[in-house]
C-alpha cells in the first residue's frame, strides 16, 4: 500500500463529508497527522485540481477537477484556449498547418486548425473528423488510449494505410517509447503529419498537436519525417503540457 | 552581420509588455509584468506611474536577455499604451505629482456634465465623457493646492502614458505625444491636429504643460538610460496600434478585438467622418508628415464580461472557454436572445437607463440555449456597430479582422461572419497592440520600407467564412433588434413605478 494515497484519499473523504471548509490544522488534527504533512498533500491535491483553496479565508474545499473525472478529462474549447498561443508559433516556425486532435469514438476530431502562414486559400478544418489510424494525431491519441485497440475495422484510404490491427499495435507502441508519430501518405496521398502528444497532471494525454502538410515539405527524400520539425512539434506539445499542469488561470 | 529587431512596448491598463520583433514579424522575446489596480474611493480608478516606468525599465532589460541580444541590435522603440490616462509630473525632479488617473475613473462625472456636447463634438469628434484625459487633469490641477500656478510656469508637465514613457526614456528632453493619444484627450481639434484653445479654457488646463503633437511614426529622439541611442520611433493608443497591427491601411479596413467588451475600430482615410450614429471619430494613424488616417470606433460594451457573468453570476461554466462546449449541445437559441445592457445601451442606441433582458423563454429552453444567445449577444452587437458604420463612412465593410482572447471561442467567430455576412479573419501574430507600434517604429527607421512590406508579413492564422443563409439572418437580426426594444421598453416602465 502507498501511505501518501491512503492519507490523500482521507483528505478527499474529509472534504466531502465536512459541510463546511476546512483549515490545515483541523484536517491534520482530524487524521492525526503533523500540519506540515496535511499541508503537503493538500498542495499537491490543489495542483492537480482536487481541491480548492478560497484565497481570502485560506480554507480548503473539494475542487472542479473532481467534478471533471467522470468527462472526458479537459473541456475541448479550453484545451484549444490554452494551446491557441503555441499553435500558432509552431505554424509560425515551421510554416505548415497545425491542427489539435482529440479522440471522438474511432475517429479524431479537430478542435483547433492554424492555417499555414502562406497566404494560400485554406479552409477550416476545426470540427472536421478524421480517421484514427491513419493519421499522427490518431496515432497520438490510440497509442495512449487504454481502450485503443478495441475499436471497429481498420480502413483503408491509401495503400499505406495500416490496416492490420497487429501491424498498428506495433506502430503504436513504437510512438510510446518514441514519444512522437509520423503518418506519411496513410490518409491523402502526397500527405504527411507529424504529432505528439500534450499531457495534463500526471502525464495524462488529452489531445494531440501536429503539423500537416505535402508529404516532400514534411519529409526527406526518403520519406522520414524531418527530424527539425519532429523537435518542434515535440517543443509546443511540451510546452503545451507544462502550461496544462500548472495551475489553471 | 547580427540580426536587428524592434522592440515594441505595450504599456497596458492591467500590465505591460515588451515584445521583440524581428524583420517576419515574429515574436523573438517577451517580457510582462502585471502592475496594480488602486481603487482608493468608489469610481475611483488609479496607477503608479512610477511603478509603470520602472517595471518597463525591468521588462526591457529581460526581454533583451532572453533573445541575447544588445542595444546595438535593436532598431528602434515604438510604443502602444493604454489610452486616456492621466500623468502630471514635476518637471525638475520627474516625480508624478499624483497617481495616474487611469481611462475608467469615473471621479469627474459632474465636471463632464457640465461640458457642451456640441462643442466638444465638433471639435475634438468625441461624446464627452469621463474616460478622456481633459477633465482628469483638471481634477488634479483643482484639487492639488498650488498645481495649477505651477502648471502655468511649466513646472509640472501633464502627458498620457506614451509621454510619460518617451519622457522617462529620453531623461526628461522630450515631452511629446503622438497624435492618435492626443485625439484622446477631449483638448485636440480634430482638424487641425492642435490643441483647441477654447477647450483649454474650458477645462482650465495651462497650455505650458501639455505635451507637444507629433505623427504616430517618427523618429522623436534616442533612449538615454536604457537602450541608449536606441531611436524611440512611435507611439501610438492601444486600439489604434491593434489597427495599424492588423495592417488597415485602407478606408474601410477594419478590426475588433473582443476582450471583456470589444473595439471596433475602422479606418475611413484621410477626411474625419462625422458620426450621426453616436460613434466616435478619431484619429487612426499618422505616418511622418504623411495625411492622417482617421478612423471611427464603436465599442462593444458586454462581451467577454456577459461571459464572466455566466461563469460568476450564474455558475453555469467553470471557465470561460466552457460557453462554448455548453453553446455545443443545442443546435440553435431555440428563440431566446439575451441583451446584456448591464450598464445600459451603448453606440448606436445610447439609453443609459435600459438594462438587460432575456427574452423568449419557453420551458424548452436550456442552459445550452442560453450558452448560445450569450456567444450571439456578441455577434449582434457588433453587427449594430458595423451597420452605424457603413451607414456613417458609406463605405461597406468586406471583412472584419479580428483580434484578442474571444477569437480562441470557434463557435463565437463563427457567428460574427454569419451575422456580418462578410469573412472573419485572425491574424498570425496575436499580439497586434505591440506589432502596430513595432510596425509604425520600424517603417520610421526604414527597417520596413513601406506598408506594403508590412502587408506582406501579414499572415492568417483562422478565417470564418459566413454560411447563414440571408432570411434566416435577416429574422434573427429583426427579432434581436425587438429584443432590445424590450430592454428599453423594461427600463421606461422601472421608471414610471
Amino acid at each position: 500500500m502507498i501511505q501518501s494515497i491512503e492519507r490523500s484519499s482521507a483528505v478527499l473523504r474529509l472534504l466531502a463529508a465536512g459541510p463546511d471548509r476546512l483549515r490545515v490544522k483541523e484536517i491534520a488534527d482530524a487524521l492525526g497527522l503533523p500540519k506540515s504533512t496535511a499541508h503537503g498533500i493538500l498542495r499537491t491535491l490543489e495542483h492537480v485540481g482536487f481541491v480548492e483553496q478560497d484565497p481570502r479565508t485560506t480554507r480548503y474545499r473539494l475542487g472542479r477537477g473532481l467534478l471533471d473525472l467522470g468527462d472526458a478529462g479537459l473541456d475541448v474549447n479550453e484545451l484549444r484556449s490554452r494551446a491557441l498561443d503555441w499553435a500558432d508559433a509552431l505554424a509560425a516556425r515551421t510554416v505548415e498547418a497545425v491542427r489539435i486532435g482529440v479522440l471522438q469514438g474511432d475517429s479524431v476530431r479537430v478542435i483547433h486548425h492554424v492555417f499555414r502562414p502562406d497566404d494560400t486559400t485554406q479552409a477550416m478544418d476545426t470540427g472536421l473528423v478524421v480517421p484514427a489510424h491513419a493519421t499522427s494525431l490518431g496515432k497520438i491519441l490510440l497509442a495512449y488510449d487504454v481502450t485503443a485497440l478495441s475499436l471497429g475495422g481498420l480502413d483503408p484510404y491509401t495503400r499505406k494505410t495500416v490496416t492490420v490491427r497487429r501491424e498498428l499495435a506495433r506502430a503504436l507502441a513504437e510512438v510510446r517509447a518514441q514519444g512522437w508519430a509520423s503518418a506519411v501518405e496513410e490518409w491523402e496521398s502526397g500527405r504527411a503529419g507529424i504529432a505528439a502528444p500534450m499531457r495534463t497532471f500526471g502525464g495524462l494525454v488529452v489531445g494531440a498537436i501536429g503539423i500537416y502538410g505535402p508529404v516532400e515539405r514534411i519529409c526527406d527524400s526518403r520519406l522520414r519525417p524531418r527530424p527539425a520539425l519532429v523537435e518542434q512539434v515535440r517543443a509546443t506539445a511540451h510546452a503545451i503540457s507544462r502550461d496544462l499542469s500548472g495551475p489553471r488561470r | 552581420m547580427s540580426d536587428r529587431y524592434i522592440l515594441a512596448i505595450d504599456q497596458g491598463t492591467t500590465s505591460t509588455r515588451c515584445i521583440l520583433f524581428d524583420r517576419r514579424a515574429t515574436v523573438v522575446a517577451v517580457a510582462r509584468a502585471e502592475h496594480p489596480q488602486s481603487y482608493p474611493r468608489p469610481g475611483w480608478v488609479e496607477h503608479d506611474a512610477a511603478r509603470i516606468w520602472r517595471d518597463t525599465q525591468r521588462l526591457i532589460t529581460r526581454a533583451m536577455r532572453s533573445a541575447g541580444i544588445g542595444a546595438d541590435q535593436v532598431a528602434a522603440i515604438g510604443i502602444a499604451n493604454q489610452r486616456e490616462t492621466a500623468v502630471v509630473w514635476d518637471r525638475a525632479t520627474g516625480v508624478p505629482v499624483a497617481p495616474a488617473i487611469v481611462w475608467q475613473d469615473t471621479r469627474t462625472s459632474s465636471l463632464v456634465s457640465a461640458l457642451d456636447p456640441a462643442l466638444i463634438s465638433e471639435r475634438t469628434g468625441l461624446q464627452p465623457a469621463t474616460y478622456f484625459s481633459a477633465t482628469k487633469v483638471r481634477w488634479l490641477l483643482d484639487h492639488i493646492p498650488g498645481l495649477r500656478a505651477r502648471a502655468e510656469k511649466g513646472e509640472v508637465l501633464f502627458g498620457t502614458m506614451d509621454s510619460w514613457l518617451i519622457w522617462n526614456l529620453t531623461g526628461g528632453r522630450e515631452h511629446l505625444t503622438d497624435v492618435t493619444n492626443a485625439s484622446r484627450t477631449m483638448l485636440m481639434d480634430l482638424s487641425t491636429l492642435s490643441w483647441d484653445p477654447a477647450l483649454l479654457d474650458v477645462c482650465t488646463i495651462p497650455q505650458a504643460m501639455l505635451p507637444s503633437i507629433r505623427s504616430s511614426s517618427e523618429v522623436y529622439g534616442a533612449a538615454s538610460s536604457v537602450l541608449p541611442g536606441v531611436p524611440i520611433a512611435a507611439a501610438m493608443g492601444d486600439q489604434q496600434a491593434a489597427l495599424f497591427g492588423q495592417t488597415c491601411f485602407a478606408a474601410g479596413d477594419a478590426k475588433c478585438t473582443y476582450g471583456t467588451g470589444g473595439f471596433l475600430l475602422m479606418n475611413t482615410g484621410s477626411t474625419p467622418v462625422r458620426s450621426t450614429h453616436g460613434l466616435l471619430t478619431t484619429v487612426g494613424y499618422r505616418i511622418g508628415s504623411e495625411p492622417v488616417a482617421y478612423a471611427l470606433e464603436g465599442s462593444i460594451a458586454v462581451a467577454g464580461s456577459l461571459v464572466q457573468w455566466v461563469r460568476d453570476g450564474l455558475g453555469l461554466i467553470g471557465t470561460a472557454s466552457e460557453i462554448e462546449t455548453l453553446a455545443g449541445t443545442v443546435a440553435d437559441n431555440g428563440g431566446c436572445y439575451i441583451v446584456p445592457a448591464f450598464s445600459g445601451l451603448f453606440a448606436p442606441h445610447w439609453r443609459s437607463e435600459a438594462r438587460g433582458v432575456i427574452v423568449g423563454l419557453t420551458s424548452y429552453i436550456t442552459k445550452g440555449h442560453l450558452a448560445r444567445a450569450v456567444l450571439e449577444a456578441t455577434g449582434w452587437q457588433t453587427r449594430e456597430v458595423v451597420d452605424a458604420m457603413n451607414a456613417d463612412s458609406g463605405l461597406a465593410l468586406t471583412g472584419l479582422n479580428v483580434d484578442g482572447g474571444m477569437t480562441a471561442d470557434n463557435m463565437l467567430m463563427q457567428i460574427v461572419a454569419d451575422v456580418l455576412s462578410v469573412p472573419v479573419v485572425r491574424p498570425m501574430v496575436a499580439e497586434t497592440v505591440s506589432l502596430g507600434a513595432a510596425y509604425a517604429a520600424g517603417l520610421a527607421v526604414g527597417y520596413w520600407s513601406d506598408l506594403q512590406d508590412l502587408r506582406n508579413n501579414r499572415h492568417s492564422a483562422g478565417r470564418w467564412d459566413p454560411g447563414m443563409d440571408g432570411e434566416r439572418r435577416a429574422a434573427e437580426y429583426r427579432r434581436w433588434q425587438r429584443a432590445v426594444q424590450s430592454a428599453v421598453y423594461f427600463s421606461d416602465d422601472q421608471g414610471q413605478t
